[in-house]
């Protein structure tokens, strides 16, 4: 029987198969961080049960974490308490945590990757939607809720109906400056944000075959605003590149059949897909989201749409409804749009890739004086002491951005960095939803050079006219 | 076997893609309850003034939003379009409907994570065709006191008219909904199997177990 790579991986998985059709799976890797999980350690001591496994466990704050000031400790008394609560959990349950002084400590969809916790070929859960993000790796991750996260934490299981297959194809090379976040938008304004429910999606092609796996895990990472719970990409040479150096990988004694696993994490030839999709990546340009769904992307050359030209009655109520909420006209230029903030972060887009093609833009500018905050919050600690090793920290600084400490930040607004009623944001991260970065605040989803150029321009403007103009 | 009959006015929520950032805003993600969600349910959309978990104050109430009108203030079931629940994986949004009353959430299509939480919480969603659902929300907006009657043993939902319609739903669900289900015991039911799992694994593949440094 030929097999996807998700096959391969769930098969390898299965322990037991229920009645109902969905199957016992076991989880090889844990991530936990502060807000999904106080209510699971609760569930598991009120009903006196014991941890499976605590070594499979990582433990990590960041949703709730101040990005300045790192040293004074936690100002809100409720964020702290949710903070300290998961050390004490750890501390009980003898699990590994990273201190939010600890260079270690990021967003727990970079440092899960960036330190070798996530390796090919394992399956990791995390009680958060992006959990995604470690299909790059050629690993089976999805996020799941709280009752799951005690679930995992009792049993080393999850009981789950297994998705169907579904391929997107991506030929040919994205041209200079376009990333995979404009080809992920352009990906999820194609099929919408339904488009991958109930399946898992293995990204393939040229394209992703020259793709870095930083950029692999941008595109995995959004898979679930297409609303696949999982991405994948297949093992090769730049997964094995990218996992050598990592800390927590297989020790010397292992890592040869390590390597002879991974490389079994390929879909068969002929493997049945569901559903396929070809997507031409010469087609892709420089994208920029109008509205206040994912789906709700256009080209920066492009226009906001007009409700009026909708036949469906829904979609127009839709498309009127996000346009009010943006503050925005039908059919308004997108390079017209002029931007109060800038935020470069978030587990989409906080990697030194991330940082270096913001900072290639930003070498030797200055931003518009109309923005009244940009800021930069690397994605770890070792994303951030990477950057000022290479001096980005101070392209960064110079050309008026802050340069922060390692958190999600203005991603969801939890800490002190967030929108403020109608203000508009140039976001490198995966959410447009109302109010997700403020309330009443509006998210317009870019590229990380998108975010420059606009931070420069104070308005939205092509990556690639303004380095030709250059 | 029990049955669970839900009777209730039908709370019309006509938008798509409704996701869990509207349903409960991150501000009350910062509490380690799993009680206490109901007054937040909508947040941003039910009052007109911001709160979050330190507000003592009364809050400013939108007239203008649906669960603030009679007579929908006292629905129980929510009546929405396409992908109810997408984005965050928060079961708070779960908590927060159940919390403030709701029982059921009817829709064409529901995110995947959001639809796991809700059945672990017996909160019961029910998928319809898109035919049926613009019916029922046109037959709201003819009556607007509309009460539905929803039989979860025999999966029909049946209309002031007393047209009845099937509806899908796994055996676990219904169990899950009808008496409530102990997932971690069931799945502990089967413990000699996952040791035995981990223990062939651990052979072939070591450097998956414990820590490496
Ligand atoms: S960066 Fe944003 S999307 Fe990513 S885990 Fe943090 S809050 Fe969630």
């Amino acid at each position: 029987m030929k097999e996807t790579l998700y096959d391969k991986i769930w098969n390898e998985h299965m322990v037991h198969q229920n009645p109902d059709g969905s199957s016992l799976l076991y989880i090889d890797r844990h991530l936990i961080h502060e807000v999904t999980s106080p209510q699971a350690f609760d569930g598991l001591n009120i009903e006196k049960r014991k941890i499976w496994n605590n070594k499979s466990i990582y433990a990590v704050s960041d949703h709730n974490v101040p990005t300045k000031n790192r040293l004074a400790g936690i100002d809100d008394k409720i964020s702290k308490l949710q903070v300290d609560t998961l050390i004490d959990n750890c501390k009980k349950h003898d699990i590994s945590y990273f201190d939010l002084n600890d260079i270690n400590q990021g967003i727990v969809h970079v440092i899960g990757p960036e330190l070798g916790i996530t390796q090919p070929g394992m399956t990791l859960v995390c009680g958060d939607s992006h959990t995604s993000t470690h299909g790059a790796l050629a690993s089976l991750a999805f996020g799941i809720g709280t009752s799951d996260v005690e679930h995992v934490l009792a049993t080393q299981c999850i009981n789950v109906n297994k998705e169907k297959n579904f391929k997107i194809i991506i030929k040919n090379s994205l041209n200079d400056f376009i990333s995979s976040k404009d080809l992920i938008l352009h990906i999820i304004k194609t099929i919408g944000t339904s488009g991958g429910t109930g399946f898992t999606i293995e990204f393939a092609g040229s394209c992703i075959e020259q793709m870095s796996v930083e950029g692999r895990m941008t595109m995995c990472n959004m898979s679930i605003e297409a609303g696949a719970k999982s991405g994948l990409v297949a093992f090769d040479n730049n997964t094995l590149n990218y996992m050598l150096d990592k800390k927590y990988i297989p020790g010397k004694n292992h890592i040869d059949n390590a390597i002879k696993y991974w490389e079994k994490l390929v879909s068969d030839d002929d493997a049945h897909f569901d559903k396929e999709l070809i997507i031409d990546a010469l087609d892709v340009v420089p994208q920029v989201t109008w509205g206040t769904s994912p789906e709700m992307t256009v080209d920066v050359y492009g226009k906001t749409p007009n409700p009026n030209d909708e036949s469906d009655i829904n979609k127009r109520d839709y498309i009127t409804r996000a346009l009010d909420y943006m503050g925005l006209k039908a059919n308004q230029d997108i390079q017209s749009i002029n931007i109060d903030k800038v935020f470069i972060g978030s587990c989409t887009n906080s990697r030194i890739e991330d940082l270096r093609q913001a900072a290639e833009v930003l070498n030797g500018e200055k931003i518009s004086g109309s923005i009244k905050q940009a800021i930069v919050v690397p994605g770890s600690g070792h994303v951030k002491a990477q950057a000022e090793n290479e001096g980005l920290d101070k392209i960064f600084i110079k050309s008026g951005f802050e340069w922060r400490d390692p958190g999600c930040s203005m991603c969801l607004g939890m800490n002190d960095d967030s929108l403020l009623p109608y203000e508009r944001c140039a976001s490198t991260s995966n959410r447009n939803f109302e109010g997700r970065q403020g309330d009443k605040g509006r998210t317009h989803l870019v590229s990380p050079s998108m975010a420059a150029v606009a931070a420069i321009k104070g308005h939205f403007s092509s990556v690639v006219d303004f380095i030709n103009e250059k | 076997m029990k049955n669970k009959i839900i009777h209730g006015q039908v709370i019309p929520f006509n938008q798509s893609n409704i996701d869990t950032d509207a349903i409960i805003p991150k501000q009350y993600l910062k509490s380690i309850k799993k009680s206490g969600f109901g007054p937040f349910l909508f947040d941003s959309l039910r009052y007109l003034d911001p709160g979050d978990l330190s507000t003592k104050a009364k809050r400013k109430i939108n007239p203008e939003f649906i669960l603030n009108k009679a007579p929908y203030s006292s629905g129980n079931i929510i009546l929405a379009n396409d992908n109810f629940g997408c984005g965050s994986s928060r079961e708070h949004a779960v908590w927060a409907i159940k919390d403030y009353g709701i029982e059921v959430v009817i829709s064409t299509s529901f995110a995947d994570i959001f639809k796991r939480n809700s059945f672990k919480n017996s909160l019961l969603l029910i998928s319809i065709s898109k035919n049926i659902l613009d019916k029922l929300f046109q037959e709201i907006l003819d009556s607007p006191n509309y009460e539905l009657t929803i039989d979860v043993q025999n999966q029909t939902i049946t209309t002031p008219s007393k047209q009845a319609y099937d509806f899908d739903i796994s055996d676990s669900d219904k169990e899950r909904i009808i008496q409530g289900y102990d997932d971690i015991g069931l799945s502990l039911m089967h413990k000699n199997k996952i040791e035995q799992y981990e223990k062939k694994m651990k052979q072939k593949k070591p450097w998956m177990f414990g820590k490496q440094s």
